[in-house]
Formats: C-alpha cells, sequence, structure tokens
C-alpha cells in the first residue's frame, strides 16, 4: 500500500473547504452555491466517515470566498456545516453555517394558496424554532419544516 | 409614514383590542358620522362575499365616505393577468384606503407591504379576516359585559372554520376555558391546541354535542359543518345531524348564554332557535358594522378620542 502513489487532493493555497455536509445533502449544497458554474479548481468528497454525521461530504474550492448571504443560504440544507477559510495555506477564519433569523427568497412556500407562489415576488420566511427547524411564512403564516423545504 | 394597515389582530395586544372594542361602542350610540367626508374607501374583492362587502361599504357610507371597488374578480385586469401588485398600485392613485378580500393567503399582508395608502384585510383565503374577529369580541363583550373569564364553545367545523381559530388566538388574553365540539374529522387542529398550551388556555374535547355538553356555556360559537370538508362521506351522513342546535337543548343552559355563528348557517342552527333569546347571530352581524367602522377610522388614523369628542358634539347638538 505505501508505495502506491497517493492521490493527491492539492493542499489550498487560498479558497474555501465546506466541511460536515451531510452525505445527501452534499449536491444541494453544490447546487445552492452554484458550484457547476464556476471556473475554479473544485473537489468534491463524498461518504467520508464522520464520528457526528455517519457519512459526510467535503467541498474544497480554490480561490473563492463566500459572502455571509450566500453561506446562510446553506443553512436550510445544512445546518451544522462549517467553513474553513483558507489563505497562504492557512485556515484563517472557521465559519459555522448559522441558520438566520429570516430567510428571503431562498425557500419556496409549500402552501399553493400562498400569495408568493402566485405573484412574481420574494418570498419570506420567519425561523420559528431553530433547534427544530421550523421556518413560518410572512405572508400566508404557514409553518413548514425545513426537511422539507423546496429551494427556489 | 407609519403603515397603519390591518391585516392581523393575532398580535394585537390586550390594550389594543380592547381600544377598538371602545371605539366600537362609540359607533353603535352613533353609527352615522362625518368622519370620513372627502374620503374615498375603495373594496376590492378578488372574491366574492356578499356579507363582508356590504358591512364595509355600510359602515364607509355612514362615516360620510365614498365607495369605489369591484365585486367579481372576473371583470377586472386580474383575470387578463394583471398583478396583485399593480392593481393595489393602481387603486392606491384614487383612494384613501383599500379593503381587500381575496382568495390567497397573505395577499393581504403582501398589499400592506407595497400600498401607500393602508389596507384592510377583509380574509385572504385561509388565513385572517380580522374585521369578523372583532366583531365576534364586540359581540362577547357586549352580551357578557366583560371578555374575561368566559366558557367558549366552539361547535361543528374546528379544522378549517378560520373564524374559529382567529377568535381562540385573540382571546388569550383573557382567560377563557374552550371547549372544542367537533366530528373527528373537523376536530381542532394540534397547532391551535399546542398555541393554547403554550399560552395557558385551559380547554376540553368533546365529540358529542347535547345539553349536557353546553350546560355551563357562556358563549355557544357554532359554525357550518361542510360536505365538501369529508374525504369520508359516510363520515359525513353519520355526523352530519348530530352538530345541529335545537331550541330544546337550550332549555337548561345559563340565562347569560348567548348564540354565535359567523353566517351563513344553513341547516346547523334549526329555525327554532331564532326567536330564542339567547339567539344572537343577526345582532352579531350588526355589531359588524360598527366594529368595520371602528376599523376603518383607525387605519386612517382617527384616534378614539377623536371619535368621542364627536359624540359629545353630536350628543350636544
Amino acid at each position: 500500500m505505501s508505495n502506491k502513489k497517493e492521490l493527491q487532493v492539492a493542499a489550498l493555497e487560498n479558497g474555501t473547504v465546506i466541511d460536515h455536509i451531510p452525505s445527501d445533502k452534499l449536491f444541494t449544497v453544490v447546487s445552492l452555491l452554484d458550484l457547476q458554474h464556476m471556473d475554479s479548481n473544485i473537489t468534491i468528497g463524498n461518504n467520508f466517515e464522520s464520528k457526528k454525521l455517519g457519512k459526510k461530504g467535503i467541498i474544497k474550492i480554490a480561490g473563492r470566498f463566500f459572502t455571509d448571504e450566500e453561506i446562510s443560504r446553506l443553512s436550510v440544507v445544512a445546518p451544522n456545516m462549517k467553513l474553513n477559510i483558507i489563505r497562504n495555506y492557512e485556515v484563517v477564519e472557521k465559519k459555522e453555517v448559522v441558520m438566520p433569523s429570516e430567510l428571503k427568497g431562498i425557500v419556496k412556500c409549500n402552501n399553493p394558496k400562498c400569495i408568493t407562489n402566485n405573484e412574481p415576488m420574494q418570498t419570506w420566511f420567519h425561523v420559528a424554532d431553530k433547534e427544530q427547524g421550523i421556518l413560518k411564512c410572512h405572508y400566508c403564516e404557514k409553518e413548514q419544516q425545513v426537511d422539507n423545504i423546496k429551494l427556489i | 409614514m407609519e403603515n397603519r394597515s390591518l391585516v392581523t389582530i393575532a398580535n394585537h395586544s390586550k390594550e389594543r383590542i380592547l381600544y377598538l372594542l371602545e371605539m366600537a361602542q362609540e359607533f353603535e350610540k352613533k353609527p352615522n358620522r362625518h368622519l370620513l367626508d372627502q374620503r374615498i374607501v375603495a373594496t376590492l374583492f378578488f372574491e366574492p362575499s356578499t356579507r363582508t362587502r356590504l358591512s364595509f361599504e355600510t359602515a364607509a357610507n355612514r362615516l360620510g365616505a365614498k365607495v369605489i371597488g369591484f365585486t367579481d374578480p372576473k371583470v377586472t385586469s386580474s383575470s387578463k393577468g394583471e398583478t396583485l401588485k399593480d392593481t393595489i398600485m393602481m387603486v392606491s392613485n384614487y383612494a384613501d384606503i383599500i379593503v381587500m378580500r381575496h382568495y390567497l393567503e397573505g395577499a393581504a399582508r403582501y398589499a400592506s407591504e407595497i400600498a401607500p395608502v393602508p389596507i384592510v384585510n377583509a380574509g385572504d383565503g385561509a388565513n385572517q379576516h380580522p374585521s369578523q374577529t372583532m366583531l365576534d369580541l364586540y359581540s362577547i363583550y357586549k352580551t357578557q359585559g366583560t371578555l374575561e373569564n368566559l366558557n367558549i364553545y366552539l361547535v361543528g367545523d374546528l379544522k378549517y372554520g378560520r373564524t374559529v381559530h382567529s377568535l381562540l388566538m385573540a382571546m388569550r388574553h383573557f382567560n377563557p376555558t374552550f371547549h372544542f365540539i367537533a366530528p373527528n374529522e373537523l376536530k381542532m387542529p394540534e397547532e391551535y391546541k399546542l398555541y393554547c398550551k403554550e399560552h395557558h388556555i385551559h380547554y376540553e374535547e368533546h365529540s358529542d354535542f347535547n345539553e349536557e355538553t353546553i350546560a355551563n356555556a357562556d358563549i355557544l360559537y357554532m359554525t357550518r359543518v361542510q360536505r365538501e370538508r369529508f374525504t369520508d362521506l359516510m363520515e359525513y351522513e353519520r355526523v352530519k345531524d348530530v352538530y345541529i342546535l335545537h331550541n330544546k337543548m337550550l332549555e337548561h343552559t345559563r340565562p347569560n348564554l348567548r348564540i354565535l355563528h359567523p353566517l351563513p348557517r344553513v341547516n346547523e342552527i334549526a329555525y327554532d332557535v331564532d326567536n330564542n333569546p339567547k339567539a344572537y347571530y343577526f345582532q352579531q352581524a350588526q355589531n359588524g358594522l360598527y366594529a368595520r367602522e371602528a376599523i376603518l377610522c383607525d387605519v386612517l388614523g382617527i384616534t378614539l378620542d377623536e371619535v368621542k369628542a364627536d359624540t359629545n358634539r353630536i350628543m350636544n347638538l
């Protein structure tokens, strides 16, 4: 084994490492961050062992840093993810994905009779319960579970 | 400018509710005022509702306002695909206040965020219907002399009944005891029972509806059990006659008991109840006029003191 060439996933010089992604959410995270349209060097790994999650995914993106707004988008699919910000091969900052108290324009309301599904307008949710992941539509006032959401 | 729209009263404080009820009381003393002279009230009914519309238009007329609007969305541009936003922005150019009924939930909230004039929600789908709740509260207050410590029995469709849900939430300030009387398919949803627990509202559930169940009621709030709500029509056939109030059931009820119903009724209150002094549903509808006069004034920034001053002026004439 030892003489086999190690498959080198290059250490990042500058960029972002997203860790602790639940395996079944990995590709949702990819699309939420629009990684499929990104030119940077991207490494995507899945089904690694994780004490917390059982299985986890990891994404490394070279030369790209995300805004807090972009990061908060991720909270609806994977609230416990960690982002490591790498500069000059060093982790200079760790960011935890936290569920914001409000979500605008990210999640679709699952009530077909909600005005947001019938009018060209932005959706708006209040996070009613962070622990239980309950979102409440600002308009129709219906509650929905974060596990059942559809993204816009 | 502060947006004074009325979208819901679910978050109204106790003081705010009592303030609006006191204002309604002033309008009951004297319904015809000139408080809204020179003002234009638009009533936009994207979904027909004759009862609510007539009540709002009467309130506007009795306050001296002029009324414009539509009663049937088929004749408006929304049938041509115009967005709600465009309709609201257009009407805001003409009217000082917009009263709207819409079949979509959240429509009034959205309208209140984009309109430069105040919006009054006259019902948005299954969501909110605050003027109905106000008139229900006013009817309870007027007939019982208080809103505190009452036994309120909600009967019929407690699952889809928007009015019972709003009433339940608005009563949280007043230490009520609720009794939920409904067939299994139309039981009070879990979220509202949870709401009761969170707000320390005592409640009991019953599936039978008879003289004994309602013996201690102060308020009996009847609603319609609709056939289309049932997935199991056998179940509907079984329960459809169970939740009907007959006059003979009222014999041993409390003297202060009053029977409310948001109307229209179909057969859930037998006609022999109408002549019983405990029947209150027609006066309840009349109270809607006073509640809506108060709502129209409040959203335009007319205060209780101004209404009272006007009462005094009129009384002294």
